[in-house]
């Protein structure tokens, strides 16, 4: 007995480094990210006094003295640059004002001379009850406002939830394009990456070689290589067009570039090794003797295809497309160089507040919900691929 | 006894995990600049002689911007960069949200041997440079003038391209609107002018080709994908320089603003930052940089060094600067992220 459990300690400890590994890499920045996209505690830290003060607030009417004065106490007493640079991005990305009205009103009221007697002697905006609204709604540790948001919606004044203008967020629209080009991508892998699999499956020797070199090679080339030789190639002036003019196909050069086909042509080969390695991989299990035998059974060469070597290969398709749709739903860099700008897909707009403005909260809400979006889509696969085994 | 060493295999595997993720060992002076022909420039006159000044080595990097970058190496906890090259509103966010070291002013030689623009609690001015249009003038013999000649499609066809973003495009939009030059941030800054900016740029949105990295525009010009760009001016003529081009710059109606070095919070190497810093300020050596690439010079004794020849590239020339416009930090640090929502918004309609 004994001697049992100490062995499944030892199995668990052999473990461990896989589950360090596991929780650093995976759940770690996961939670973390899921967490900074409700987490709201930026302002409430910094601004206990006027937190209390702000509940009894009406919302309308010019903001009183004593709130003024709260809001003075609470800046004088912050010490944490960093944290007031938390709270005045988070009350800026709710109201565009607060970064040049807070620096203003930070140094007016850290004057050792004293402070000034309120806030409105500092700058007129205090006086309007927008600012105030924007420090009043940032106030519950918890927040729905960027999940929201990354599905363009919004509260309004009331509270109440509704729509976005859609010049103002575009997420949705945004969100649909992505899963779409990915879609088309898979789709365009699959159509070039299962024949040129059962080409490579039925090659032998030098020509096998050749064929997956063929496909590794790419792949040990860089993203950013890759996709600035599409550039060279799909110009309006550039080497496809060049011969396709040459050999008098068309007679304007083709807009491939800037577009969605350029984004379709360049991601599809970027990702075709991800669809032929599974599909292959798949092909080279698959008896050799199984299609003369349907064959010799009577069937015609696309009966034979149909009934036996696609069902049995669908596993190898199926696994190859979710590489390639899951991969293309986070490009970035393929759409950024090649596309135009109606191709621009979601991670740029998560970049965007990641890096760019630093709106942690927002790139995490975008982030939630293409994950969920992703974690729906791909339950429904699980779901297709375990019906499969029955009907093969 | 078999618990025990699996208790040892357990911890030795801890422990290389936690040894994985420890920082490395004292790490070198770490530069951070933007890339392309400026910072091979700088490599020359700044990195190599500041190493070999110091014996110690210094490592260069290249970056695109972005605060949030800045924001999760201090956040994280000791950054692996020390002096960066910043753009005026990184410097002015991360400024106040501490994310830099106060400069050492007397380590710069005083406020006073700089430009005002240049002077900064967090930042000291590294260049003065200029965002303008860009047309290739074997092309286009009588090239354009204006932001209004850069919209006029039909007396100049061809695709045009912008930097993808409000920066800029709003602003040369309200110029091409007709807006005077000292206006511009006064009309953008109500709804209204807003709203006017965006109705200009649909005028021209479907011949726009966007760009994102500063090389992309002059690829565009050179391989006759567009007519005319908006541009770096150091890039600009950079490739006239390297590459034999005409390339033309038309300095009415350009933005100029002013990049910093700033020191991250905490950097390992914080004080060989300052000095480094210190070292590239030097008007001896920053007035070796005009020959590298064309930006203005915030060191006033060093832009006095300049020779003529190479002063007239800069966006600092005062013939240069006599119709150009200085960007508005304070109207980018308060609108940036609710005009880009609402210019990915435009983009995708």
């Amino acid at each position: 007995m004994t001697r049992l459990r100490s062995r499944t300690a030892r199995s668990l400890l052999l473990l461990a480094p896989l589950f360090v590994f596991l929780v650093w890499f995976f759940v770690w920045p996961l939670v973390g990210m899921m967490s900074q996209s409700v987490s709201d505690s930026a302002v409430l830290n910094l601004l206990p006094r006027s937190a209390g003060i702000l509940t009894n607030w009406d919302r309308r009417s010019a903001p009183s003295a004593e709130m003024q004065q709260a809001l003075i106490a609470d800046l004088r007493a912050v010490q944490d640059t960093q944290a007031l640079g938390d709270m005045v991005r988070r009350l800026n990305s709710a109201r565009s004002g607060f970064r040049t009205l807070m620096t203003r009103t930070v140094s007016a009221v850290s004057d050792p001379a004293g402070p000034p007697a309120d806030l409105v002697s500092i700058d007129k905006r205090w006086e309007k009850p927008e600012f105030w609204i924007a420090i009043a709604d940032a106030l519950s540790p918890y927040t729905d406002r960027n999940l929201l948001a990354a599905i363009d919606f919004g509260r309004n004044a009331e509270g109440a939830i509704e729509k976005l203008p859609p010049d103002q967020s575009v997420n949705l629209v945004i969100m649909a394009r992505t899963f779409w080009i990915a879609a088309l991508v898979t789709v365009a892998c699959a159509a070039i990456g299962f024949p040129y699999a059962l080409i490579a499956a039925s090659a032998t020797g030098w020509k096998r070689d050749l064929l997956l070199g063929a496909v590794l090679l790419p792949l040990w080339t860089s993203l950013l290589v890759r996709t600035a030789a599409w550039f060279i190639l799909l110009q309006e002036k550039g080497l496809i067009n060049d011969l396709l003019l040459a050999l008098h196909v068309t007679s304007a050069p083709l807009a491939l570039i800037f577009n969605r086909t350029g984004v379709i042509i360049a991601m599809t080969h970027v990702l075709l090794p991800f669809m032929v390695l599974p599909v292959y991989s798949v092909l080279i299990t698959i008896p050799k003797n199984l299609m003369p035998a349907a064959a010799s059974l009577g069937a015609p060469p696309w009966r034979a295809f149909v009934r036996v070597l696609l069902p049995l290969s669908l596993r190898g398709i199926a696994s190859g497309s979710l590489l390639v749709f899951i991969s293309a739903i986070g490009y970035y860099i393929t759409p950024a160089l090649i596309g135009g700008p109606g191709d621009q897909m979601i991670s740029s707009i998560i970049a965007f507040y990641a890096t760019g403005t630093a709106n942690w909260g927002m790139a995490g809400a975008l982030g939630v919900v293409l994950l969920v979006a992703t974690l729906l889509l791909y339950s429904v696969y699980a779901r297709i691929s375990s019906e499969e085994p029955g009907r093969a | 006894m078999q618990m025990k060493t699996g208790l040892k295999s357990g911890l030795l595997a801890a422990m290389l995990t936690a040894g994985l993720a420890a920082p490395a060992l004292a790490r070198d002076l770490t530069v951070v600049s933007w890339g392309g022909n400026y910072q091979d420039g700088q490599r020359e006159i700044y990195f190599k002689p500041f190493a070999e000044k110091t014996g110690k080595p210094l490592l260069d990097e290249a970056w695109d911007g972005g605060i949030g970058v800045l924001q999760a190496k201090v956040k994280a906890g000791a950054p692996n960069w020390d002096a960066v090259q910043v753009e005026a509103e990184e410097l002015a966010l991360g400024c106040s949200d501490g994310l830099y070291e106060k400069i050492d002013w007397n380590k710069m030689g005083g406020k006073d041997k700089f430009l005002d623009s240049a002077v900064n609690d967090c930042g000291v001015g590294a260049i003065v440079w200029s965002t303008a249009i860009a047309y290739d003038g074997d092309k286009l013999k009588d090239g354009p003038k204006s932001w209004a000649d850069f919209w006029d499609v039909k007396k100049f066809p061809g695709k045009r391209s912008l930097r993808k973003g409000p920066k800029y495009t709003l602003e040369f939009a309200l110029l091409a609107d007709g807006v005077s030059k000292d206006k511009v941030y006064e009309v953008l800054a109500t709804d209204e002018g807003v709203e006017r900016a965006f109705k200009k740029l649909d005028e021209l949105k479907p011949n726009i080709v966007w760009w994102e990295s500063g090389a992309q525009p002059l690829q565009f010009l050179a391989s006759g994908e567009v007519a005319m760009t908006s541009a770096y001016n150091g890039r600009i003529t950079g490739i006239n320089r390297t590459e034999g081009k005409n390339f033309k710059v038309v300095w009415p109606g350009s933005i100029y603003a002013v990049d910093s070095w700033v020191v991250l919070k905490d950097a390992a190497n914080k004080d060989a930052a300052q000095d480094f810093i210190a070292f590239a300020s030097l008007p001896e050596n920053q007035s070796k940089l005009p020959k590298y690439v064309a930006y203005g010079l915030p060191n006033k004794a060093a832009a006095a060094e300049v020779p003529a020849d190479l002063a007239k590239d800069l966006p600092t020339n005062p013939e240069n600067m006599t119709e150009a416009i200085s960007l508005n930090t304070d109207f980018w640090i308060d609108n940036a992220e609710t005009l880009t929502q609402r210019f990915n918004a435009w983009l995708a309609k």
